[in-house]
């Protein structure tokens, strides 16, 4: 999609301020020198380098960015975070704009978010992540149902797997905290 | 030493072996393990990319209940631990925010005690001296890559106890342990983990360069600190190796299961067998090194005046001229049989194998430098010791021996 921006509209200085906010940093620090870039293990699959998504958001082409698949790819390893020579938090910017996707309903990636979804169904269900049980509903929900089933019975014969999720004791209290996340506007659900 | 103990899902599923091996290491070295009661899972990558709140108030219960008890935290798992400090970091620097978390997990929480990685508590509040003091069982010949992986040092701003580039603290575990890590360049790259589900061809490939990398500096085995690296090295390596067409056949271990082990646990106890690329047949058979080949020649030594004998009578049988009395000629070189009696007693394997290795190109300086060692084992022990750290150094060192010895001849020949 061709965008030609004369003058960006407020809103998207808005989401801007927002995911530098969130993120604790701010992209007009960042002079372009692709360290952030060449340090990214992941780079090789994206659509955008990590530069070039701070440089559409220095260009204010926030739609851009957010429907770029990079966010979505990084690996949240933190290593543009550590060499950015102007202190640039890029892996946090990463996370921001996934956050921001989600809350616009932008999701390039369905798999991870579904996901991040299914995990976070089972931490607030169980307290804890049962890793069958999210392996499963994962393949479920993208209807890849025999991913990864190779591993899955060594993964059984070695003891590494309880079929039956484990609840904590106070089960009770973590559910009030996503509810009370929930409350004060947050995204978990 | 008492400290909370925060687990995370995979210590007790996937990653029971680290579970298991945590606890062992913990017993060995004295320090005490307090299980935080109740613990909830910390949300991981999929809080944090989903809402910033949540994943701080997730990890935040954890640091509450033991901030409660007054105890710092040992989380095993990178991931939790990257979690933790980034929840505890965030929360020092913001009172708005730590109000906020408070109202969320309805407890007080001041972010008073910090949380620590296996590393930190290993190399920093145990240290590296009482370790080496319960070692019984040397990792001897062992060439692991310790590979740190990204989050347990990245950024330094929440980490910050090791070099975020060339972080050491594992590597000098692993030398007090009598392994011998080798330098690489992959240490702290990620493995890939978080994506080896979502999107396997981004996930595998990262692991790839990493599996490789070690291959390629020699390594004979990685060894890990978090349960999402070492089952992405070890469960999926044949996974990749079929993707690439390669095959790597490396062990993946964790730190905590190789101290055990050093300290004399059995490797079965601490879930060695359970790896998927075979690491207890490894664990079991490291190579023996120059070192044990000192070991065997001091051995063989002490043994030689009878094999000597034993040598001679045979010989004498054979109609043969016993070896031994002839003066020392550096022909002698040609048939490995060394010539002067201290030669004789000494020409063990061990000091052969070494000299010949010192001094490839040069028989008769090997042969002498072989009849020089086997005499003394304090020299063998230092030049072996040398020769595995430093060629150049060894070399030297035995070319000084060699002189040495043939001033100390020289003198006796000018002295009679
Ligand atoms: S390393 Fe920092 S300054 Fe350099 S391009 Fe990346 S974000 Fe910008
Ligand atoms: S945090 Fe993400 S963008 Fe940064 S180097 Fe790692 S994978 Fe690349």
């Amino acid at each position: 999609m061709e965008k030609v921006l004369v003058a960006p509209a407020p809103t998207q200085k808005d989401i801007i301020r927002r995911l530098e906010q969130e993120s604790g940093t701010e992209v007009s620090l960042c002079y372009q020198c692709g360290k952030c870039t060449a340090g990214c293990p992941a780079a090789f699959a994206m659509d955008y380098t990590p530069r070039q998504v701070i440089r559409l958001l220095q260009l204010e082409m926030v739609d851009e960015a957010l429907k770029a698949q990079s966010p979505w790819i990084c690996a949240t390893c933190e290593t543009c975070t550590t060499r950015c020579p102007r202190g640039v938090d890029v892996a946090s910017l990463m996370d921001a704009l996934r956050r921001e996707a989600l809350r616009m309903g932008i999701v390039t990636d369905h798999r991870v978010a579904t996901f991040n979804q299914t995990f976070l169904k089972l931490v607030e269900r169980y307290g804890r992540v049962h890793e069958v049980g999210l392996l499963m509903e994962f393949n479920l929900k993208t209807r890849q149902l025999f991913k990864d089933a190779e591993l899955g019975l060594p993964m059984f014969k070695r003891g590494k797997v309880h079929l039956l999720p484990e609840v904590i004791k106070d089960q009770g209290h973590v559910k009030q905290m996503f509810a009370r996340v929930k409350q004060t506007g947050g995204e978990s659900s | 030493m008492k400290l909370a103990y925060y687990p995370g899902c995979s210590l007790e599923a996937t990653a029971v072996e680290y579970g298991v091996s945590t606890q062992k290491t913990a017993q060995v070295l004295g320090v005490e393990l307090q299980e935080i009661p109740g613990w909830n899972c910390c949300g991981a990558t999929s809080a944090h990319s989903t809402d910033r709140v949540l994943s701080l108030a997730l990890p935040a219960r954890n640091l509450a209940l033991a901030e409660r008890e007054g105890l710092d935290i040992l989380a095993p798992c990178a991931a939790c631990y990257s979690r933790f400090r980034a929840t505890e970091h965030q929360v020092r620097r913001d009172a708005g925010l730590q109000r906020q978390i408070q109202e969320i997990i309805g407890m007080d929480y001041q972010a008073r005690n910090q949380t620590l990685s296996i590393l930190e508590v290993l190399a920093g509040r145990i240290g590296l001296e009482a370790i080496g003091g319960k070692v019984t069982r040397p990792l001897k010949g062992m060439k692991p890559a310790c590979y740190y992986g990204c989050l347990l040092v990245k950024p330094v701003e929440y980490t910050g106890f090791d070099d975020p580039e060339y972080p050491e603290s594992m590597d000098n575990i692993m030398k007090t342990l009598g392994a011998k890590p080798v330098a690489w360049s992959h240490q702290t790259e990620c493995c890939g983990a978080s994506l080896a589900t979502t999107r396997p061809e981004v996930g595998l490939r990262m692991t790839y360069e990493i599996l490789k990398n070690a291959q390629e500096r020699g390594a004979d085995s990685i060894v890990t600190v978090c349960p999402l690296c070492q089952m992405n090295l070890d469960m999926r390596q044949s996974q990749v190796e079929k993707m690439f067409g390669v095959k790597f056949n490396l062990p993946v271990y964790y730190i905590t299961e190789l101290v055990a082990v050093a300290c004399g646990v059995a490797p079965e106890e601490v879930g060695i067998n359970r790896h998927f690329v075979n690491a207890l047949y490894h664990i079991n058979h490291l190579p023996e090194e120059v070192e044990e080949e000192t070991d065997q020649a001091t051995a063989r030594q002490k043994a030689a005046p009878e094999v000597d004998r034993a040598k001679a009578a045979r010989k004498a049988e054979a109609g043969e001229e016993p070896a031994g009395g002839t003066a020392a000629t550096a022909g002698a070189a040609e048939t490995p049989a060394p010539a002067s009696p201290a030669e004789n007693a000494g020409a063990s394997k061990g000091a052969l194998k070494l000299a010949s290795r010192i001094f490839a190109d040069d028989e008769a300086k090997a042969a002498r430098l072989a009849g020089i060692l086997s005499a003394d084992a304090e020299k063998m022990k230092k030049v072996a010791q040398l020769l595995a750290q430093d060629k150049e150094k060894a070399v030297k060192v035995a070319e000084a021996f060699i002189k040495k010895e043939a001033k100390a001849k020289g003198e006796e020949v000018a002295g009679e």
